[in-house]
């Protein structure tokens, strides 16, 4: 499987979203420049954390103008698969890609720490192969999802919110949501299931050097997904 | 001297007339100025006394401070950078070379916090990346005033708020630190960064500014009013109600300095540079002279080239500037074109404002008009260099009488007051805000182990990484505290595995003009000197930060220590948390005192008496046997006796296992009466640290400390319930539970300097 | 032609930055403050407009496209001159 991770301006979780697909997972991977306009040779697009443009005016905002969006918008379009990783997910909710927005924190600070999810649809291409909870490094200020009361009715309807923040023994209790999302928000998916958005950092957990592997299962999970659709 | 008669130099239209009055703002003595019309043969423009002004002052002269620096070690086989350059350079094997240095940012961040913080940051992170090493973590160490004061609060949410900002932006890890709080600092914090990175040890680039003909190129933010006087302002004491001086005070832009790394670190896989060099204190003004007093060289600056924010900015404005992000290069001749294609790409201006000469002169042009032309050696080497006198404070026997400290009677309640005072307790409030995880290398996360640990990319081994200092420790003995920082460093790496390979230094102090404040100075470099031969650690970077005072009141000597070490391949980095079975040993004699430990400053108010002292053919052996045996995969946790004594180390390792672990019982050898009690586990000492081992493997490691010269001194083991802690005879003299214990420790930052707690971890 | 644009979180939205606000001026002693919203105010120097009309209609435009999200702010445009 061929990934390409897209780098803005002020990414800087590109390296890291590499080095897991291409050296942990041993897949291959691509930089893609973000002044880029075609994705041709791409079967997985990967926009990583970091701060896009310094996340001025709003997180994500000026990113989705980037020349290389118009391109991954066509290719999500067509059914091709792009996560949005923490600031990557912030850019697929400018883009329209995905509902709803990321706010300020709820506590206002930026948060770095491992949180848990449970896994709340585990017939997403995205968690195939995910066991019920993962641990979820998070780093970001802007991470307490939002959305309209009919389009969180929506997305709950339609199986679309695929993590959740719960606790250790996957409760999902107010006090283990670090954010104020929404329903204790951590991922979600569009209708079409190929475009999946997150504020935790699975590529932070994927190597057991690094104290927990759990979060490569996300990676896998599409990994399997696209051969199993091949 | 008498300069060539080349060295002219016209004033401007408007240029404020050299008025005492107005060199005495710029902060030159009537004897300074007089050197400078002996260099120039002349009066200076206007310029150029503000070039001098900030070239001569302490930040960047170290005018005081040469003297003193030149006797510590600064060479050793690892070394292939020292001193004098943007940072040093150790060489860990495999090819690659480790780049770090520490500075101060005290003065900008007590008058607007944030950014002050943030561009301490920034800064340190474009000395280390100049070099071309890609920066792989952060690290600080900060002091406020009491928890109580009214700003204090205000002040730490703002540096550590300024602190992430711009490392998280820059996706840059922040891995360690240490915070610390007394009143000396209510009037004067300090906020030392220091940055690491990774370089090819064949790729390293420096400020030398050679090839008479090159060109010399601006990059990064335009150049704004920001900042002006930043050099002389930190070599300046603060008066009451400098809180009003803020328009110096220069702001970040992390995003651009993201953009500036990438275009650097791209720019200089290409033969293109010659020399490179960060904008710092005394912006293009040092950044130019430091290079060309390198190469030997002189350099020609036209002023009406520089990229800048505002219209109507005189050279003086534009040389002294302290505008953020910002570089200058020297290219190869012909070569121009590349650094302005990798600029462009990261959409940065790269212009060629100038180029290298040959005349030794450091020239200013605007429209074809010389403002300014000094001998570059003048503003280097030919710097004023002061000895300053030296006394012995006068109090200093006061301050090393030993205090007569009474039994505070119930041991588990001094140790949940020490474990909840701010500079012991839990630092999460702290570093969950900065991102620590990201580039996935941080093997140890901060509060897991004695230092952090980092993977090395490139290579199989890894790095250890800490910054240490105690300043009630150098109050009370210069000489010997600052001794102990550096032991207590190396303890600190040897603990997680690593053996210390390099340091850089941040020596913070009051007013050197004080003969007490020079004496203190002395005696703590000579300190750390001792220190650092004796433990074979050269120092390759740092800096002085002088002038830290309110008023009458200056700082206590706070000499801080960042210290990089090497762990081998396949060694297991070791952290803290108790593992939840297994035999405890206390490792090395403890000798503990009450001199300026947290036990006395916290439970009885009291600064006094002699701190611990360092044995160094002890503490060394401990270091040693403490590599070994993280080599042989002997340990499970260790963690040194530090700030609180034995029973708080004890306490941490214990809180740190999150339930691994119900928790431990220890014998101490010590006899049944509340003072000695209170002593043996709350007293301060060098050379001891805690271990966990397998049961099975007891023996093994007590052998091995028999074979390598170290005591092991008290035994304990985990299991049972809680904390307990049983005397020479047996009696119970502590039994807490680890959950009191915990919620002491984490709740006390927080709680004691009244910021909003963070919830419980999940 | 120079214009400026509120941006201001909707309502109902969740704006911890305007509750920070508003506990931290009743800490100051403040009384009888209701509701703090946080937004932000963006000045344009729009130099090929001279028609206040026109001018407005084209921030209007910025806003929308890129300086307002309007899943959750709303903003508004005035002329300064």
């Amino acid at each position: 499987m061929r990934f390409g991770i897209v780098t803005f301006p002020g990414s800087n979780c590109d390296q890291d979203a590499h080095h897991v697909v291409s050296h942990v997972l041993g897949h291959e991977a691509r930089f893609i420049w973000h002044k880029e306009t075609d994705l041709e040779d791409v079967d997985c697009v990967i926009l990583p954390g970091g701060f896009s443009y310094g996340d001025y005016l709003r997180c994500g905002a000026i990113a989705r103008f980037s020349p290389i969006m118009d391109a991954v918008v066509r290719f999500a379009n067509e059914g091709g698969y792009v996560i949005g990783i923490c600031n990557g997910f912030q850019v697929l909710t400018e883009t329209g890609l995905l509902p709803g927005v990321l706010l300020r924190n709820q506590g206002l600070k930026f948060i770095c720490e491992d949180t848990r999810l449970v896994v709340a649809n585990g017939h997403s291409p995205w968690t195939v192969l995910c066991p019920e909870t993962l641990v979820a490094p998070i780093a970001h200020a802007e991470g307490c999802y939002f959305a309209s009361p009919e389009v969180i009715g929506q997305l709950e309807e339609q199986g679309r919110v695929i993590f959740r923040y719960a606790s250790s023994r996957g409760e999902e209790l107010a006090e283990s949501n670090p954010n104020g999302s929404i329903n204790n928000i951590a991922g979600i998916i569009n209708e079409a299931g190929n475009v999946l958005g997150m504020m935790p950092h699975p590529e932070r957990n994927s190597e057991t050097a690094l104290g927990d592997a759990s979060g490569a299962a996300i990676f896998r999970s599409i990994i399997h997904s696209f051969e199993a659709r091949a | 001297m008498n300069p060539p008669a080349a060295f002219s130099a016209d004033p401007r239209q408007g240029d404020p007339a050299i008025t005492d009055q107005l060199i005495a703002e710029h902060g030159l003595t009537p004897d300074e100025y007089q050197k400078v019309l002996g260099i120039l043969g002349r009066p200076p423009t206007w310029t150029e006394l503000g070039v001098f002004s900030v070239m001569w002052s302490e930040h960047c002269s170290y005018k005081t401070s040469r003297r003193f620096l030149k006797t510590l070690p600064t060479e050793g086989e690892r070394v292939l950078q020292g001193p004098g350059e943007n940072a040093g350079v150790v060489d860990v094997g495999d090819g690659l070379g480790v780049c770090f240095k520490m500075e101060s940012h005290n003065h900008p961040s007590f008058i607007e916090p944030y950014q002050g913080a943030a561009t301490g940051v920034g800064g340190i992170l474009r000395d280390v990346f100049t070099m071309n090493a890609r920066p792989i973590a952060l690290l600080n160490s900060l002091r406020f005033g009491t928890p109580e004061h009214p700003r204090t609060s205000y002040l730490v949410d703002g540096v550590v708020d300024g602190i992430a900002g711009y490392g998280n932006c820059m996706g840059i890890p922040t891995v360690g630190g240490e915070i610390d709080f007394n009143r000396c600092y209510n009037g004067n914090i300090l906020v030392n960064a220091m940055a690491v990175g990774i370089v090819p040890a064949d790729r390293i680039f420096r400020g030398i500014a050679a090839g008479p003909g090159n060109p010399v190129l601006y990059v990064g933010s335009r150049t704004g009013r920001d900042g002006i006087h930043g050099a002389t302002m930190a070599s300046d004491s603060f008066e009451e109600g400098g809180e009003g001086r803020r328009p110096t005070v220069q702001v970040g832009d992390p995003y651009t300095e993201k953009r500036l790394l990438e275009a650097c670190m791209e720019l200089m896989q290409q033969d293109a540079v010659i020399a490179i060099q960060d904008m710092g204190a005394a912006g293009l003004t040092s950044s130019s002279v430091e290079m060309a007093g390198r190469g030997g060289t002189g350099l020609v600056l036209h002023v009406d080239r520089i990229p800048r924010r505002e219209p109507g900015m005189t050279p003086y404005e534009c040389l002294l500037s302290e505008s953020q992000e910002r570089m200058l290069i020297v290219a190869a001749a012909g070569r121009e074109h590349i650094v302005e294609e990798v600029f462009t790409k990261w959409d940065l201006e790269a212009v060629v404002v100038g180029e290298v000469t040959d005349d030794g002169c450091w020239r200013i042009l605007e429209d074809g008009q010389t403002v300014a032309a000094i001998p570059v050696l003048a503003l280097t080497d030919e710097a004023p260099n002061y000895d300053r006198p030296r006394e012995k404070p006068a109090d200093l026997k006061q301050r090393q009488t030993t205090p007569e400290l009474s039994a505070h009677g119930d041991c588990a309640a001094v140790l949940e007051r020490l474990l909840g005072s701010p500079g012991i307790a839990d630092k999460r409030w702290v570093y969950r805000q900065y991102d620590h995880m990201v580039r996935l290398g941080t093997l140890e996360r901060p509060g897991d182990a004695d230092a952090a640990v980092l993977r090395l990319p490139g290579s199989k081994r890894m790095l250890a990484v800490c910054v240490d200092g105690n300043s009630v420790h150098v109050k009370l003995d210069p000489f010997g505290g600052a001794q102990g920082i550096i032991a207590e460093a190396c303890r600190n790496l040897a603990c997680t595995g690593a053996q210390a390979i390099g340091a850089t230094d941040c020596l913070n102090f009051g007013n050197p003009e004080r003969p007490d404040v020079m004496w203190e100075f002395e005696q703590a470099v000579l300190g750390l000197g001792e220190g650092l031969r004796q433990a074979h650690v050269p120092i390759v970077s740092g800096n002085v930060s002088f002038y830290n005072e309110t008023g009458e009141q200056s700082i206590h000597p706070t000499p801080t220590i960042g210290m990089v070490g090497l762990i081998e391949a396949g060694v297991s980095p070791l952290g803290m948390a108790l593992p939840s079975a297994g035999s405890l040993v206390l490792l090395g004699s403890p000798r503990p005192v009450l001199g300026g430990s947290a036990y006395a400053r916290v439970i009885h108010d009291s600064e006094q008496g002699m701190p611990p002292q360092v044995y160094w053919s002890e503490e060394l052996a401990l270091h040693q046997l403490l590599r070994e045996a993280a080599q042989r995969g002997l340990l499970l946790a260790a963690h040194d006796l530090s700030e609180g004594g034995l029973a708080t180390s004890l306490a941490e390792m214990l809180i740190s296992s999150r339930g691994k672990a119900s928790g431990c019982q220890i014998q101490v050898p010590c006899p049944p009466s509340a003072e000695a009690v209170e002593l043996s586990l709350f007293g301060e000492t060098h050379g001891c640290a805690w271990v966990a081992v397998e049961d099975e493997r007891r023996a093994e490691l007590l052998a091995l400390c028999q074979e390598m010269q170290c005591r092991a001194t008290a035994l304990g083991s985990i299991g049972g319930e809680g904390l307990r802690i049983l005397d020479a005879q047996g009696s119970v003299v502590l039994d807490r539970s680890a959950e009191s214990l915990r919620k002491a420790f984490e709740g006390g930052f927080a709680e004691s300097i009244g910021l909003s707690p963070c919830p419980p971890r999940v | 032609m120079r214009i400026r644009v509120h941006v201001t979180p909707r309502r109902g939205v969740l704006d911890p930055q305007g509750q920070a606000v508003a506990h931290g001026l009743s800490n100051l002693g403040f009384s009888g403050l209701g509701e703090v919203r946080v937004g932000k105010v963006v000045d344009l120097e729009l130099t090929s407009e001279s028609d206040p009309e026109a001018a407005l209609a084209t921030a209007r435009k910025m806003a929308s496209q890129l300086l307002a999200n309007e899943v959750v702010e709303d903003f508004s445009v005035e002329v300064l001159g």
